[in-house]
């Protein structure tokens, strides 16, 4: 089986679903000629052509909103953000047009758009390279989100999202792009969208978390393991619409819960996932649902100021110790 | 002081009369030049004399308080009918904004699902009651689902229309908005990228020249929406935008620039807004009655009315038996409206996600 790095899944699921499906284009930033600027892109211009991989002018809202439009007309576009940093100004095409098109329109109209977007901190790309904007999509119903961990999520996770009729945004994590590298099958496959994946199984707590998180925990497990404590980890893939049957199930085993994630703390996707356990699962738990996030604050450039915010392994190895010991 | 509005609208370059053997001008009238038969003129009147029969009754519902909120067609139906009419309904996509009415009619919008949209009844083909009066949007019409953000729907005419060119359906999109929306991110990026791409789409601000109280004099520096074209790169013109023939031979020649791979044209439609923005609005507040009075002699039903009766093909008794058989199928249409059912509560828990209901939370208040 080959080995691909993460950037390298994302670029043959592009490939697989373009050369199957004629709807499939691909639009962005330098995603033509360039072939993106992590190269997510590279070589689809020269295989479709430019009628479906289109370079567009520099408008986040109008990708977004070019790429609506032509979904309602029989298209599946995916549609590259360049960082996730500049989703913002296509905020309002997201919110208001796409995930509100099957729902404002009887189920009579669908919105089938991906929207890729590279994101997350650790590359020295200071506040405006670095965001995690999940947390801002992740309260709006008709939306999915997606953030695979490993390349063999990745390229069956991007299929499904892209064969998928409704709007899913699908967030790759930058540093992992290329560091990440991981067996990924040639042949045709999907992993279906809502559902979490147990990376790792144990006895003693649930680290639940996605993206980036799910590395730092299975650095940190090792070390767990090696003091006798046996952590399960829990990766949640897509985060809307979140497996809530899976972290109940999880929650069940181990009685004890860390979640980790590296967009800053408040209002993140851990606040729901610590509520949807309270509310669900109070006669199972053992001690108290523990966050570890990013600070809230921005992310600076500068390693020592970038390093000092973000969660480590070191920092999920106390915490998890920690709660095991409660 | 009430500010200056910008009334002329920037001449239509007319189109070269043809003169016969003796060198005489012969005046055909335009209707002829366009090649639009009597019976398709007719057509033309009926859809827009029915959008203002509808609108004029939705005020009274209104009023009357069985219909929560109206936004008016009145003083646009020239310009939604002269455009749909210019365009070709089994192929090319209608992108709707809330004073599309008369343009969605003529596209196949039923007036019995105008009311049932309006009042919001399950059968609502538009959105099943979900949506305020006035987002049309019916998949089986080719119109476009809409909802209230301004100018958002502008970048999707852009999207249905590289649809249609990538597929090469011969189809031509087109999209309406206000003065206001002119003033957005999304005209432009919409715009833009249309132009670049040249795509096949039509472009059209129905400028009534107010975003609720805010003059286009406040919303623009330039004369006339249809400059900015030129900043884009694509073909613009501003037409007089209560006359329908105006805006046929505009749109129809977008048309055909658009089916010929000559990219996207902005049209600047003029048109006058016989009624305050919306029925929770009182347009007194900011406009003089003169000028009201003004649009009410532009109003577009009666000044095409003129032009039929002038030029034969309406008499007064025809144009009144016309008026009440449109008259008796509106009134039929909103009975059998009124009698539909309401959505049933459990619908509102469907189509966030294809196939999946979200959870209801409704069983907890039984206990």
């Amino acid at each position: 089986m080959a080995i691909l790095s993460l950037v390298e899944a994302v670029r043959q699921a592009l490939f697989e679903e373009m050369e199957v499906d004629a709807s499939v284009i691909v639009l962005g930033e330098d995603v033509g000629v360039h072939g993106g600027v992590f190269r997510a892109t590279d070589g689809l211009q020269k295989q479709f052509g430019e009628n479906r991989v289109i370079d567009t002018p520099l408008a986040e809202l109008g990708i977004a909103g070019v790429a609506i439009g032509a979904a309602m007309n029989g298209l599946r576009p995916v549609a590259e953000i360049q960082f996730a940093d500049y989703i913002h100004p296509a905020y309002d095409q997201i919110v208001n047009e796409a995930a509100k098109i099957r729902y404002r329109s009887n189920g009579t109209f669908s919105c089938p758009v991906v929207f890729r977007a590279p994101f997350g901190a650790g590359v020295h790309g200071g506040l405006y390279h670095s965001q995690s904007v999940e947390a801002l999509f992740f309260h709006v119903p008709g939306l999915k989100i997606v953030i695979p961990s490993t390349p063999f999520d990745c390229k069956g996770l991007l299929k499904s999202a892209i064969r998928d009729d409704d709007p899913v945004l699908f967030f790759e994590h930058k540093k992992s792009y290329r560091r990440l590298r991981g067996e990924v099958p040639e042949e045709d496959y999907v992993i279906p969208l809502g559902k979490a994946d147990l990376k790792r199984p144990g006895r003693d707590l649930s680290i639940i978390t996605y993206g980036v998180g799910v590395h730092l925990a299975l650095e940190a497990s090792e070390r767990l393991a090696a003091e006798g404590i046996d952590v399960e980890i829990l990766d949640l893939r897509t985060l809307l619409p979140l497996d809530t049957d899976a972290i109940k199930s999880s929650v069940a085993r181990t009685s004890k819960v860390l979640i980790l994630h590296e967009d800053n703390k408040t209002g993140g996707i851990g606040a729901e996932v610590a509520a949807l356990i309270a509310e669900e699962c109070f006669e199972e738990l053992d001690g108290p649902i523990v966050r570890l996030a990013a600070a809230d604050t921005h992310i600076p450039y500068a390693p020592t100021l970038e390093e000092a915010i973000l969660p480590n392994a070191d920092d999920v190895f106390i915490a998890a110790r920690r709660l095991a010991e409660y | 002081m009430v500010p200056a509005r910008r009334k002329t609208p920037v001449p239509v370059e007319e189109a070269v009369r043809p003169r016969g053997s003796n060198g005489v001008v012969t005046h055909r009238p335009v209707h002829v030049e366009l090649g639009l038969s009597p019976e398709r003129m007719l057509e033309m009147f009926e859809v827009m004399l029915l959008a203002r029969i509808i609108d004029e009754r939705q005020w009274i519902l209104n009023r009357q308080g069985r219909e929560a909120f109206h936004i008016s067609c009145q003083g646009h139906e020239g310009s939604g009918v002269g455009s749909a009419f210019a365009l070709d309904l089994g192929r090319d996509v209608m992108v709707p904004y809330y004073r599309s009415l008369a343009a969605v009619l003529a596209f196949g919008v039923t007036p019995l699902e105008a009311f049932l949209s309006a009042l919001a009844r399950a059968d609502d083909p538009m959105s099943g009651g979900r949506q305020m009066p006035a987002h049309y949007g019916l998949a089986r019409a080719r119109i476009l689902t809409s909802g209230s953000s301004v100018a958002t729907q502008i970048p999707h005419a852009t999207g249905a229309a590289l649809a249609s060119k990538i597929r090469g359906d011969g189809g031509v999109s087109i999209v309406y908005f206000g003065d206001g929306a002119s003033s957005k991110g999304d005209f432009h990026e919409g715009l833009n990228f249309a132009a670049i791409h040249k795509l096949p789409a039509i472009f059209v601000c129905e400028n009534n020249h107010y975003a609720i109280s805010v003059p286009a004099s406040k919303q623009m520096a330039v004369r006339s929406v249809a400059d900015r074209a030129v900043g884009y790169g694509m073909f613009g013109a501003s037409v007089d935008g209560t006359d329908p023939l105006a805006v046929y031979r505009s749109v129809k020649e977008a048309a055909d620039r658009a089916r010929a791979g000559e990219g996207p044209t902005l049209i600047e439609s003029n048109v006058v807004r016989l009624t305050p923005h919306s029925s929770d609005d009182d347009d007194r507040r900011y406009r003089p009655e003169s000028e009201r009075e003004e649009d009410r002699q532009k109003d577009p039903v009666h000044v095409f009315g003129e032009y039929l009766r002038t030029h034969n093909l309406l008499t007064t008794a025809a144009e009144a038996a016309l008026r009440r058989r449109i008259q008796k199928t509106v009134a039929e249409a909103l009975v059998q409206a009124e009698a539909a059912a309401a959505p049933l509560a459990e619908t509102a828990f469907d189509h966030v996600y294809a196939g999946l209901r979200v959870p209801d939370f409704r069983a907890a208040r039984e206990h």
